[in-house]
């Protein structure tokens, strides 16, 4: 394949890359935003997202497309009522304080993530994709007769593949007009801008608290359903989202979900193009070492406004 | 700890004064564990060695964190760059294990200025995600340069490298003393710190920096000290761990060495001298006892998951007892250093 295509192949798959990103970042920067609290967590929820689409999926007998579309309601459900049941026990426990939220969601990682290894195993394990046709991709080329459309050997995606670019289009476009048009939405910006005036307004703040935590869990868990035909769900995968979500949340600027999707979808891109070229090892000391820098060079100026 | 309730009410005299309170306490203890070695059945005094050289890394760690109030989450950074400043010494620069020591305490202090410098422009949560990050950033470069580390597998360092001063430390008896060697030395070394002017004006900045500053402490140079007194004991002890137990692998550049010093140092309670090791004894067993009854009664997969425990008391710390255990008994006893 020559590099005009193999480059478009890549983008293909940084696509996705992003469009799972995008979710899970999201879920974070809420959480983030409106709670103020670090969820290192996060990463364990995605997993817990693939994990229960695995056991649902392996569950229900019959057309396999049917346990998929069972596990993509289900499952987000599911840890979201956990990360409810988390925040109701635990985070409110320590009063959202954040180094404390940080040291507790430390160990809410290791109880996460090794319960599924008890439970699950070390294994890794397929989940099978509702429909998955291959679809041939045409490129273009200036050759000795002007411009003319080829068909390249190896340059194809799958209807899958493009449904996971569109399902995560849509839910973040749900996820916008939740937030900006409807009074649930509005309780919880409210609740974000100022806590105690919202308080003082008859907001609920512990119940949005906990709704914001259930909500940014499931996105991580939806993200996670719609990858798993595609990479399987495995008790370590939580790491690596959780690491890229950290990027886009802190590139992106908090409060905004604009700036994470755009940030995700620049990372997303950009980690599909980069890994290319570079080895995965290379790559991830470059992405860790970016958010170090910049949150050194940009202490407030990234995450969002100055807590004083 | 009966030894510590036990000292405390025989000296329940006006006559001694707090510091001397707590240099027979510190000299009680130093011998409590000199002669625990000969009580104690040669599987728990080889456990000792290990959770002594631990302690150093908890100590270290409770510089910053306990008295600084600069909560890190990539001390493995340090604890690594020790073990594979000495490991990597000793296996490619064909030097004598006196040199590779002062090699390993070098890297220590090296990485731990850069991050000192580097992280030290951030507070709070930015503080702990960046250090997060240059943990992850070396943890990950240990991995890159698998032809030399060998990554995840290790390599043992040899027998005949592991000879100080005419003693072989891999034998279990020089160990243990040379483990308690360096524990004391840290112990001393830092009941003296916090006594200190220096360590007075580090407890000064985590209770209030904003008034610190006003009284004219230059706080980035104190907390920039402060992290490399941490890093350094905390790669003093990885130099430890290689040298004593003759091993230096990627897992201790990993997360969770991050993590552990933070959990012995919340368990045993932040902000005292003896809290590291008391957490660090705990901890330690509480992990052995349950690996040990996991593989016994339950499969084996419980066994590996030990990072269970630790999860769940990460968790019931911050809940109930952010204090810790040393900080239980410093409520009572008021003079505990």
């Amino acid at each position: 394949m020559d590099f005009g295509p193999y480059l478009f192949v890549a983008s293909l798959e940084g696509a996705i890359t992003a469009a799972v990103l995008a979710l899970t970042a999201v879920g974070l920067s809420i959480v983030f935003g409106i709670m103020r609290v670090v969820n290192v967590a996060h990463g364990e929820f995605y997993m817990l997202g693939a994990v229960l689409a695995w056991w649902i999926t392996s569950m229900i007998a019959g057309h396999p497309a049917l346990g998929f579309w069972v596990a993509i309601v289900a499952a987000p459900l599911l840890v979201g009522a956990l990360a409810v049941l988390c925040d109701r026990f635990i985070l409110n426990k320590v009063n959202y304080d954040p180094e404390r939220t940080i040291v507790a969601t430390i160990g809410l990682l290791y109880v996460i993530q090794q319960t599924t290894l008890m439970t699950f195993g070390p294994e890794a394990r397929p989940v099978q994709a509702p429909f998955n046709e291959r679809i041939a991709l045409p490129w273009f080329e200036y050759g000795e007769s002007g411009f003319q459309m080829i068909w390249p050997w190896g340059l194809s995606t799958t209807t899958y593949k493009l449904f996971v670019i569109v399902a995560a289009i849509v839910i973040l476009l749900a996820l916008w007009f939740v937030m900006t048009r409807t009074r649930i939405g509005l309780i919880m910006r409210a609740t974000q801008l100022d806590q105690e005036m919202a308080q003082a307004h008859g907001i609920p703040v512990n119940k949005v608290y906990a709704l914001v935590f259930g909500l940014g869990a499931a996105l991580a868990a939806l993200g996670a359903v719609l990858v798993v035909p595609i990479q399987q769900a495995y008790y370590l995968m939580g790491s690596d989202p959780l690491l890229l979500s950290f990027i886009v949340v802190i590139i992106g600027g908090l409060g905004s979900v604009l700036g994470t999707v755009v940030a995700a979808v620049l990372i997303g891109m950009s980690d599909g193009i980069i890994s290319v070229f570079f080895t995965p090892t290379l790559a991830k000391i470059l992405a860790t070492l970016l958010v170090a820098f910049v949150l050194v060079f940009k202490p407030n100026g990234l995450f969002g406004k100055s807590r004083e | 700890m009966s030894s510590l309730a036990d000292s405390s009410a025989g000296l329940h005299k006006p006559l001694l004064s707090q510091g001397i309170r707590s240099i027979l306490l510190h000299v009680l203890i130093v011998v409590l564990l000199f002669l625990l070695y000969f009580a104690l059945p040669v599987y728990h005094s080889g456990n000792l060695a290990r959770i002594l050289v631990l302690a150093v890394f908890a100590m270290g760690y409770n510089v910053l964190f306990g008295y600084t109030g600069l909560l890190s989450l990539g001390h493995a950074l340090f604890f690594a760059s020790g073990m594979y400043g000495f490991g990597l010494a000793i296996q490619f620069l064909d030097v004598l294990p006196g040199a590779a020591i002062f090699i390993g305490l070098l890297s220590a202090v090296a990485v731990s200025v850069v991050v000192g410098v580097l992280a030290l422009r951030t507070t709070g949560v930015a503080f702990m995600i960046v250090t997060l990050m240059f943990a992850q950033a070396g943890y990950l470069t240990v991995l890159l340069f698998g032809e030399y580390t060998r990554g995840d597998e290790g390599f043992n360092i040899h027998r005949s490298d592991r000879v100080l001063f005419g003693f072989d430390l891999s034998q279990a008896t020089n160990r243990y003393f040379c483990a308690l060697i360096l524990f004391a030395i840290c112990l001393f070394l830092i009941a003296w710190l916090v006594h200190s002017r220096f360590g007075k004006t580090l407890v000064a900045i985590r209770e209030n920096e904003e008034r610190a500053r006003m009284l004219g402490y230059d706080i980035q140079r104190h907390k920039l000290i402060a992290v490399i007194i941490s890093g350094t004991l905390s790669g003093a002890a990885g130099v430890a761990y290689a040298l004593l137990f003759g091993y230096a692998g990627a897992s201790f550049a990993a997360v969770q060495y991050s993590i552990l010093p933070l959990l012995y140092v919340l368990l045993g309670g932040a902000g005292t001298t003896i809290g590291p090791l008391i957490g660090t004894v705990f901890m330690f067993y509480l992990i052995d006892l349950s690996s040990d009854f996991a593989s016994a009664y339950l499969s084996s997969e419980f066994a590996s998951a030990y990072m269970l425990i630790a999860g769940i008391v990460l968790i019931l710390l911050t809940m109930f007892a952010p204090q810790g255990f040393a900080g239980l008994l410093r409520s009572k006893y008021k003079w505990l250093p």
